[in-house]
């Protein structure tokens, strides 16, 4: 397959990640899947509340998707592998989405738990995908415990502040042999070409399309914008020339 | 006796059944994944899983998130 | 390390070319390749290849001022200076190329730990802080043991110690490491596998395994540089400049605390006549550091004083990083004039002339760039 991103043995032609949170009906969800591409679909496990009734989201997802449940609500290692488990003995398969939160202002991930998880989890076979705050060496520890790939937050979640971690995500793309997926902040499709651009392997998105005035048009904008992205990047950007025509020339002396 | 469901203490009567305790609250049973103090609990072993004082449930779904 | 590329050793790595067709890939590499490699913020080891192109050679002066610009950003415009103190020419092994080879008729000569001292002072007297101490290959005329007492005595003279001697155990590193050796210097001579088989016919250096993971080893004991290379003229030079570079770039990856760096040797005249087998002319030592540079922005690029005086002056700006003086590649060579050097050198200037050159340049001259704490 052409430009496949592979992840967990599994070749995907999109690289747009959707996230299901916040959408104002369940039944939109398939729709936007359908308009944006995604093959990859994240979900939440929490605690039902019995005083009303709510849908479970699985059952909108198409099938076909993966089925990625996220350790929301996780603030250690041990809570994180809890759900992960959980999720998968009820039938969502091996991937997982590595959350761990323990700050309630900013909901900037906890890295070191996160880390702890993550080796604990691939060890025992699950597709691991660890959400972070971009930092080299900490990709570097989630690569050597086996992820699958990383994801470094654009901004903080649901934020729509765009890139703001740019030089930060540009570091771990050019250091790290794992995809880099950006999760997190990616307010409008322009961001989300950005980083594609830079060489991201795919973009996570769930708040801005979610809450656009149309969801389902928003997610084929985005599906559009990464696609375009990638695009871009696999032809080569051909980059500025940072540097002048010097005057004295530094290899003249060469004569041989 | 008393057991905590999702976090909350709770009476229940004594030998019931995790599928009673699912059937009470008028939860579709499709929907959900329970666990019984921190294990999961297989959808079939419901009607047999029988109750003791101090036992923890929890009653979880998947839901929306990113 | 549960997964991943965690564990898999530069002999591995290089394996995924084997059987390469370098010949094909330069014939096909067109100046687009050249100018898009040229433009990228990371290099790819295909642009790094681009760049070591024969058709690459067209664009040598954007390469420089490249490298140039790259050099001056990440190491500022200073070169560090060493010298190479020879401690025993007792060598077992074969290598063709090399005039200390166990079947060359040589007085051989070891240095007591006396007479090190004795020339430690001489080279001290010049400023110098950086010592690179060599030895053949000899497990019993200099052992390990005898290092680390040389090393030992070396350490009241100078700040950083190098070692240029045959490759260890990991176990070994550490000892001479905890001894006060901070770098290592290992070129692998040729990294084409057959080659290295034919140049190496005898003795315990035909172990190119080993050979090609001892910078590995020596940085899981926890060395501080090391520098890597391959011995130009032995073999084609740019396919051995590309995995010069891989080599540098997979030390880099797995062992982000090191400091990496390269040399470009060319092969002098020696004793016993071996003539190179290929010509490696001034064009291509540059046209190599200068891809390098690009690949490797942040590795150092060691030059010896192998390099006529006149073309290191040039090299000053072309991305070196580091360079030898007041050398003498004899065993004792600085006590008195009694024994043959390994090869012979071509920059023969003074410490103190090489630093006026150096500033004459416009950059500083560095006798020592750390001290252990
Ligand atoms: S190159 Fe080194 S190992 Fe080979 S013969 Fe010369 S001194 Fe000995």
């Amino acid at each position: 397959m052409a430009d496949a991103l592979k992840i967990g043995g599994r070749d995907l032609t999109s690289r747009l990640f959707l996230g299901t949170g916040k959408f104002s009906a369940n039944r939109l969800i398939p729709e936007v899947v359908k308009a944006s591409g995604a093959q990859v679909v994240t979900v939440a496990l929490r605690r039902v509340d019995t005083d009303y009734q709510e849908e479970n989201i699985a059952a909108y997802v198409p099938a076909g998707c993966i089925l990625m449940p996220n350790t929301s609500g996780a603030r250690t290692a041990e809570e994180a592998v809890r759900i992960a488990r959980l999720a998968r003995a009820a039938g969502c398969g091996d991937w997982v989405k590595i959350e761990v939160i323990r700050d309630n202002r900013y909901l900037l991930p906890d890295n070191y738990e996160t880390i702890k998880a993550t080796e604990i989890l691939a060890a025992e076979g699950f597709v691991v995908l660890p959400y972070m705050s971009p930092d080299l060496s900490v990709a570097k520890r989630l690569a050597e415990a086996g992820a699958a790939a990383v994801m470094p937050l654009g901004s903080p979640i649901g934020s729509n502040r765009g890139l703001r971690t740019r030089e930060l995500i540009r570091i771990l793309i050019e250091e790290i042999p794992l995809p880099i997926i950006v999760d997190a902040g990616i307010g409008r499709p322009s961001e989300a070409a950005e980083a594609m651009e830079m060489g991201a392997a795919a973009v996570l998105v769930n708040t801005a399309i979610a809450t656009a005035g149309d969801p389902v048009a928003m997610g084929r904008a985005f599906g559009l914008a990464v696609e375009a992205g990638r695009a871009a990047y696999l032809a080569g950007m051909p980059g500025t020339v940072d540097y002048a025509r010097a005057s004295s020339p530094l290899t003249g002396f060469l004569r041989d | 006796m008393k057991i905590i469901i999702n976090g909350k203490e709770e009476a229940v009567a004594e030998n019931a059944t995790l599928e009673e305790i699912v059937a009470s609250r008028g939860l579709n049973p499709g929907g959900i994944i329970v666990e019984l103090n921190y294990a999961l609990v297989k959808r079939e072993s419901w009607p047999d899983t029988i109750l003791r004082e101090n036992d923890r449930v929890e009653i979880l779904r998947f839901v929306g998130g990113g | 390390m549960i997964k991943g590329t965690g564990n898999v050793s530069f002999y591995e790595e290089r394996l995924k070319y084997a059987g390469f067709d370098f010949e094909g890939f330069f014939r096909r590499v067109t100046d687009a390749d050249i100018e898009r490699a040229l433009a990228r913020d990371r290099l790819a080891p295909q642009d790094y290849l681009a760049l070591l192109s024969p058709r690459a050679e067209g664009f040598l002066e954007e390469m420089a001022q490249r490298a140039h610009r790259l050099t001056v950003q990440h190491f500022g415009r200073v070169i560090l200076l060493y010298t190479p103190m020879y401690l025993s020419d007792h060598c077992v092994n074969q290598c063709l190329y090399c005039g200390f080879r166990a079947q060359n008729r040589l007085e051989r000569k070891k240095l007591t730990p006396a007479q090190v001292e004795e020339e430690a002072r001489v080279i001290a007297a010049t400023g110098l802080k950086h010592v690179l101490i060599l030895t053949g290959e000899s497990r019993r005329e200099s052992p390990v043991s005898y290092i680390r007492e040389c090393v030992e005595v070396l350490r009241k003279h100078f700040t950083s110690i190098s070692i240029e001697i045959y490759p260890l155990e990991l176990e070994e590193y550490r000892e001479l490491i905890s001894a006060g050796v901070d770098g290592l210097t290992i070129y692998q001579e040729v990294y084409d596998e057959e080659v290295y088989a034919a140049l190496h016919p005898a003795g315990p250096k035909r172990n190119y395994r080993f050979r090609l993971e001892a910078p590995e080893r020596a940085c899981r004991a926890g060395i501080r540089t090391v520098n890597v290379g391959a011995l130009l003229g032995l073999h084609h030079w740019r396919s051995e400049a590309f995995f010069t570079g891989l080599h540098a770039g997979y030390l880099q990856d797995k062992f982000p605390e090191v400091e990496v760096s390269m040399s470009p040797p060319r092969m002098r005249p020696q004793m016993g006549g071996f003539q190179p087998r290929v010509k490696v002319g001034d064009r291509n030592l540059v046209q190599y550091m200068l891809a390098f540079r690009l690949f490797m922005p942040r590795a150092g690029i060691t030059i010896s004083t192998r390099e006529r005086a006149e073309l290191r002056d040039h090299l000053v700006r072309l991305g070196a990083t580091r360079m030898s003086a007041g050398s003498c590649t004899a065993v004792g060579g600085r006590l008195e004039h009694w024994s043959a050097g390994q090869f012979e050198i071509s920059d023969e200037r003074s410490v103190a002339e090489m630093a006026r050159m150096i500033y004459s340049q416009g950059y500083q001259p560095v006798f020592k760039d750390w001290h252990t704490v």
